[in-house]
């Protein structure tokens, strides 16, 4: 079954889509929670400063040291932006954007020094062949596994592993520091391991979808599940689902259109971004925008049992509280008069006398028009 | 080192003082701060602070906006780095006794839109007792529950807290710190632009823990009603400018050395001064709600 899998190229490529777009989300909810996302930017820039290192040093494009080597330099870039940042003399996001690019440059020139005839060049870096990533196989068992899928899956694994266990430990680092440190929770060491673990997910993520389709994994899908729920493992979890989904929706787009596989995945994460922006169900466009015709109504409501409740007991309510005084004092169009009449009257708060059409407040538009006008008398 | 009162307990009485870290350092005093110096980039921001806070008191820290409150608290908390000086709670170094400590946050501090309900809140107080790794469960959520019963926020456990006010917000923090339950409680400006209900409610709290035996220490910044809430007083800017009882440290000439030059400040304070006394005045009276200006940072 499992040579069956592997066997056909389809599943293959959107498997390891798919586990990049989950290991990378995983990560990406804590760092786009902490507003420090463009590290996941930087870091899939700087890492080939350590790739390149590790080549000149040990002749091998593939060598496992290439990981280390990696995770040496993200962390090397956080670090570096840190102390950039915290020098005050740099705002923290222009510290970032001064490391990387400085360390993604030396990296491309001693490609072009010394490492010339290697295949490292910075297209690849940063869009990746997703296309021909099944073509590189490493045997495991009796089992030709591509590359890609046997080192993401281990990656997907580690991140999930890491995400579990130390969950509450990450959401407090990220919601309050200072308590954090405070109970012995080490927020800067868990802060460091969580880029640690970006630097080798971008490793991971480097060969088979480059460097752009990554960051879009790590900041997209977070923040797109971020605009469904108001929890956290919801966002953990949602952003998962929409990794995968946009994995799968891509490959098939991108067939269908005959495009780039990583382009269109990161083309449909901005997709479903765009749909939770306006149909999230709390914080999306068309969700806000009944709550706000909601609440005008509601306005509309209470100042119209104000301006009976004010002139109930005067001489001339008779004249006030009609319908037509509405359109008079109100200034209120006859449909809005009519439209705003009828809802309070549908929800009990006011009564209309058949004949001559007078206005009169119930008991329960009465308490309500006191609470709008002295409202410290609640309680 | 001017010092405009007499305190209970001078704070140079340092009587049984060892130079080792291990021996208990006076063990009688919640808090006992030696020569304490804190600065960013050399520019000191607290300067040779001695402090001594016996338990069970209600103290306050009063000073004007720049004068270390703030840092103070973190300083206590080992949040800042400490240039000079040294920090013991009930006896021992402070950073051995981080767990007995409970601390409030400014509410500002964190991100009220991170994706979580205040019942969750409540339960990071436990975080520190439960270890890593190691999950809440149902007996921590009973706890947390509690705790925000007893702030009277129960109804909103489950609201996501960007949907809370900002007085609810600071009731959430409060019953965090009580679920800690804590020997020492630091307060960075629980009563900072919170309505006059929360006051009530936050202040009252404040004297239940001091009634339970804890010692709470807090970062204040009204004052007009130091005097009513607090019956131990700290005046701060940058150095020490005063420490002891209320009756005894709550005097216009301190607080004039305190604030220096903003003397406008105080005149209207100089009245209240001579009537206040230990009569009974309601709390949140005749003062503005939300007084943004003096709630700054002070650092």
């Amino acid at each position: 079954m499992v040579g069956a899998f592997l066997d056909n190229v389809d599943l293959v490529i959107i498997a390891i889509g798919a586990l990049v777009g989950i290991s990378a989300s995983l990560l990406g909810t804590f760092l786009v929670l902490r507003g420090a996302s463009l590290y996941s930017d930087a870091i899939s820039h700087s890492i080939l400063l350590g790739i390149v290192l590790v080549y000149l040093i040990s002749g091998d494009v593939h060598s496992p040291y290439q990981v280390v080597g990696a995770a040496l330099a993200g962390l090397a870039t956080v670090y570096l932006s840190e102390l950039l940042g915290a020098s005050k003399r740099v705002k923290q996001d222009a510290a970032i954007g001064l490391v990387f690019p400085a360390l993604f440059a030396l990296a491309v020139l001693l490609i072009n020094l010394y490492a010339r005839d290697v295949h490292l060049d910075e297209h690849a870096v940063l869009l990746g062949e997703l296309a021909f990533a099944w073509l590189d196989v490493v045997p495991v068992g009796s089992l030709e596994v591509p590359r890609s899928l046997l080192t993401m899956g281990i990656i997907t694994v580690v991140n999930a592993l890491f995400v579990t266990l130390f969950y509450k430990e990450l959401k407090l680092a990220v919601f309050d520091a200072g308590l954090a440190h405070a109970l012995g929770l080490k927020p800067r060491l868990l802060f460091y391991a969580l880029l640690l673990l970006t630097s080798v997910t971008a490793v991971g993520a480097f060969d088979a979808v480059g460097a752009i389709l990554f960051v879009t994994f790590v900041i997209v899908p977070p923040a797109a599940a971020y605009l469904l729920t108001d929890r956290l493992w919801l966002v953990l979890l949602g952003g998962c689902l929409i990794a995968v989904m946009s994995s799968v929706l891509g490959f098939h787009a991108a067939m269908y259109l005959d495009v780039s596989i990583g382009g269109m995945m990161a083309t449909i994460t901005g997709l479903l971004l765009a749909l939770a922006f306006l149909a999230g169900p709390r914080y999306g466009l068309i969700a806000r925008f009944l709550r706000l015709r909601q609440q005008r109504v509601q306005a509309h409501v209470r100042m119209l049992l104000v301006h009976l409740y004010t002139h109930e007991h005067e001489a001339e309510a008779e004249m006030e509280n009609v319908p037509r005084a509405l359109e008079h004092h109100l200034r209120w169009s006859p449909r809005l008069s009519r439209a705003v009449t009828a809802i309070a009257q549908q929800q009990g708060l006011i009564t209309v006398e058949p004949a001559g059409q007078r206005l009169h407040l119930t008991e329960q538009g009465r308490r309500m028009a006191q609470e709008v006008l002295e409202p410290w008398r609640r309680i | 080192m001017t010092v405009h009162s007499e305190p209970v307990q001078a704070p140079w009485d340092r009587a049984g003082a060892g130079s080792s870290v291990d021996v208990e350092h006076e063990p009688s005093l919640a808090l006992h701060i030696e020569d304490l110096t804190v600065s960013y980039e050399y520019r000191p921001v607290l300067w040779d602070i001695d402090l001594d806070i016996p338990p069970g008191v209600l103290g306050a820290v009063v000073g004007p906006n720049g004068a270390g409150k703030s840092t103070l608290i973190k300083a206590i908390l080992g949040m800042v780095p400490v240039a000079a000086g040294h920090i013991y709670v009930f006896g021992r170094p402070h950073h051995r006794q981080l767990s007995r400590i409970g601390y409030v946050p400014q509410r500002t501090s964190v991100d009220w839109d991170f994706p979580t309900t205040a019942l969750d809140v409540v339960m990071m107080g436990l975080y520190g007792k439960l270890g890593w790794i190691r999950r809440p469960g149902k007996a921590e959520r009973q706890k947390a529950l509690e705790a925000l019963e007893h702030v009277g926020m129960a109804p909103y456990a489950h609201r996501q807290i960007s949907q809370l006010s900002g007085g609810q917000q600071q009731r959430v923090f409060l019953a965090r710190a009580l679920v800690q339950d804590a020997d020492l409680y630091l307060m960075d400006e629980p009563m900072a632009g919170v309505d006059a209900t929360t006051e009530r409610h936050i202040i009252g709290l404040l004297k239940e823990l001091r009634s339970r035996g804890k010692t709470v220490l807090v970062v204040h910044h009204d004052l007009q009603t130091v005097s009513q809430y607090f019956d131990w007083l700290v005046l701060l800017n940058v150095r020490i400018i005063a420490q002891g009882p209320m009756h005894e440290v709550y005097t216009l000439d301190n607080l004039r050395h305190t604030y220096g030059g903003q003397i406008r400040l105080l005149q209207g304070l100089a009245g209240a001064l001579a009537t206040d006394g230990d009569g009974e005045a309601k709390p949140g009276d005749g003062r503005s709600a939300g007084d943004g200006g003096a709630a700054a940072l002070g650092r």
